[in-house]
């Protein structure tokens, strides 16, 4: 079992808790146990809410799936739409999309990629970057960031808003719009719109450079820092396509070891059950999965912009291919696993969903009035796997005859990096907080940490996974207490 | 000092229960008029900001979100003896809204039904005490609290939220007019 996660005598201990963790997107709290030399024993980031969405999805009509599963998240909720959508194509029987279709759902998960990546570098993170880790707490926030580096919070606000306005023309609406049936899309775009878009797309480009070098720079004020903060060499996983590019919409999983070695590759998500495996801790309703050929210990992994950047071959724009390589040369031909990366792989992630908008835009098939497939033969389960902002997001149902959802579940990007936030904040306690006095300042060390992974504590909260895999019971002193297999 | 010169910053505070965030992200879809606002309010207890607690004083408190678990009713009520109006910010907060489907299920075989093998051979339900303690229903708001304002929508749109901002910022009583009280 990992260091620090469970302490030998907690009752001895004092108790620290970071409740809530701020800046980040829904609940969650972080425990700290520390003897009377401030001696750390246990770091735990706890998700703290239960909503069930899997039980209750249970009985609904399958159509209305999409819509109403997006509602399990505010900030990603086109991913969640896509990855329901992506599995009632498949029930509902039809065959592959138009390329209209698929190419309007690649320019609404596009869009969202640069707004919710946007929300979280500009408006949630950079307040740590820019003005300081230990800052002044009262300051330390979009506001603050606005008064101080008022050119780049501009940015952020209509970089951000630029996503919304993609996923707007699309979807019909900036947060839980309609746009993806089973099928196809409901609406074709309009040339006033395209253009719209056109419009603004280099001076997006642009600004995501500049702040990709502003991050560069930050970098090169203390390497020493930010190369080991919160570092935790984990596997990593993501979706690619066949020749090894990241695909945000549509691949086959593919995890690297921390060196960036196969652990394996091209596996159909629809399999996601044999490679993966989780287990339940009980100071969390968040899942702990992990790769089942490697164990728990071993096996977990990270998800997200830094693990699919690296486990990937290749980015399949040019600058932004340009900009990962820069990134990755920092790890001399190894993957990098200090913490804070993650900031930079997601703007790297802007950058290549930008140029991925600018391509759509100027095809003519984005244009197209052809929106649905053809039917064929209904299907009773099904997969729909994409990769959200925040990493791989699985969803699996079974409908039955009367068109009733009768089984769903739902693994979401933050709860691939349970474990992975979970160590990233026992290292930075080790690093920071170790017999020193607990401060503000050295707490926000950790929720920096957790906020690194951008998690989405909304989604993981709604989605606690229905894994129908082999569940591992560990008992509070880490002991194996059963292993449950499920149908 | 010019203080007396200035008019007193809003004191905003907001916080999502059993919400998605989608109406916080609403909220920021205000957009450019986000720096305007930075300049008229002060935000306090906020995701979007580090003070952990809402302080005395509040004037505004904005919550989304239905109420889930005790923690919930404990932050809810804070908010409440704190701020000196409070609004319902969205379909979740106003009814309970999708969070709510779980109300017509036992919440306790929902978590065995989660935590548990289909031939019910065991259960794993997390119960460490840093877990808040369920509700039997999610719960809107009003139900908890005495509420000022009611926000439909989820979420309501930017404008939506704009226009009730803008109205209590210049001292009018905030009305939301057809167009903008939209429902979906
Ligand atoms: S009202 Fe809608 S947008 Fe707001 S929290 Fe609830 S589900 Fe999310």
């Amino acid at each position: 079992m990992s260091q620090l996660e469970t302490a030998a005598h907690p009752e001895t201990l004092r108790r620290v808790a970071i409740d809530p963790v701020t800046r980040v997107e829904g609940h969650g709290k972080v425990t700290l146990l520390l003897d009377q030399d401030n001696k750390i024993h246990q770091v735990r980031l706890h998700i703290v809410e239960f909503r069930g969405f899997e039980v209750f999805i249970e009985g609904r009509p399958y159509w209305e799936v999409p819509v109403t599963v997006q509602r399990l998240c505010g900030i990603c909720p086109v991913s969640h739409q896509l990855a329901a959508v992506k599995a009632m194509d498949q029930i509902a029987g039809y065959g592959p999309l138009t390329p209209t279709a698929e190419k309007l759902r690649r320019l609404m998960h596009y869009g969202q990629m640069v707004q919710s990546h946007a929300v979280h570098f500009y408006h949630l993170a950079s307040p740590d970057l820019l003005l300081g880790f230990d800052s002044d707490f009262t300051r330390r926030n979009i506001v603050g960031v606005a008064l101080d580096f008022p050119e780049i919070a501009k940015q952020g606000v209509l970089l951000r808003k630029y996503g919304q306005e993609v996923i707007r023309h699309v979807a019909g609406k900036r947060v839980h719009g309609t746009g993806a049936i089973p099928g196809g899309v409901n609406k074709a775009l309009t040339v006033v719109e395209r253009d719209e878009m056109a419009r603004d797309i280099e001076q997006m480009i642009g600004w995501t450079q500049g702040a990709i070098d502003m991050v560069r720079r930050l970098h090169e004020t203390n390497p020493g820092f930010y190369n080991v903060f919160g570092e935790s060499a984990g596997n990593m996983m993501g979706l690619m396509r066949p020749d090894g590019a990241l695909d945000f919409y549509h691949g086959a999983l593919r995890a690297v070891d921390p060196l960036g070695q196969t652990i394996f590759d091209q596996v159909d998500y629809a399999d996601y059950q044999q490679v993966l495996q989780e287990e339940i801790k009980p100071w969390s309703y968040m899942k702990f999965p992990h790769i089942k050929s490697l164990g728990a210990d071993k096996g977990w992994y990270k998800v997200g912009p830094l693990a699919r950047v690296q486990a990937a071959t290749y980015l399949a724009t040019p600058l932004a291919e340009i900009e990962r390589q820069k990134m990755m040369a920092l790890g001399n031909g190894k993957p990098v696993h200090g913490t804070l990366f993650y900031h930079w792989a997601r703007l790297v992630e802007i950058l290549h969903a930008a140029e991925m908008i600018r391509d759509l835009l100027n095809d003519p098939d984005i244009l197209g009035t052809d929106l649905m497939a053809d039917r064929g033969e209904r299907r009773y389960e099904a997969v729909g796997v994409i990769e959200a902002p925040r990493g791989t997001l699985f969803h699996h149902y079974r409908v039955n005859e009367d068109d009733q959802v009768t089984y769903c579940n739902l693994i979401v990007s933050t709860t691939n990096n349970n474990q992975a936030m979970n160590e990233a904040i026992r290292t930075v306690a080790r690093q920071y907080l170790d017999g020193r006095e607990v401060t503000e300042g050295l707490l926000n060390h950790i929720e920096c940490a957790i906020r690194a992974y951008d998690p989405c504590l909304s989604c993981a909260t709604h989605a606690l996974g229905k894994m129908p895999l082999t569940v591992e019971v560990v008992d509070a002193d880490g002991q194996l207490a059963s292993s449950l297999s499920k149908a | 000092m010019n203080a007396p010169m200035n008019p007193r910053k809003l004191r905003i505070t907001t916080t999502s229960l059993s919400g998605c965030f989608g109406c916080h992200m609403s909220f920021l879809d205000i957009d450019e008029r986000l720096l305007e606002l930075a300049a008229l309010v002060e935000f306090d207890r906020s995701p979007i900001t580090d003070i952990k607690h809402c302080s005395q004083h509040c004037d505004l408190a904005l919550v989304e979100g239905g109420v889930c678990n005790a923690e919930n009713v404990h932050v809810l009520r804070e908010l409440r003896a704190n701020a000196k109006i409070l609004v319902a910010f969205g379909a979740c907060a106003v009814n309970g809204g999708l969070p709510a489907q779980r109300n017509h299920l036992d919440v306790g075989q929902c978590l065995s039904q989660v935590y548990r093998t289909p031939d019910g051979s065991a259960t794993a339900i997390p119960d460490d005490p840093e877990l808040p303690l369920l509700l039997d229903k999610v719960y809107p708001v009003n139900e908890v609290v005495r509420v000022d304002y009611f926000l439909p929508g989820c979420p309501p749109s930017a404008d939506t939220i704009w226009k009730f901002l803008t109205d209590l910022l210049t001292g009018r009583t905030p009305r939301i007019e057809h167009p903008l009280l939209k429902f979906d």
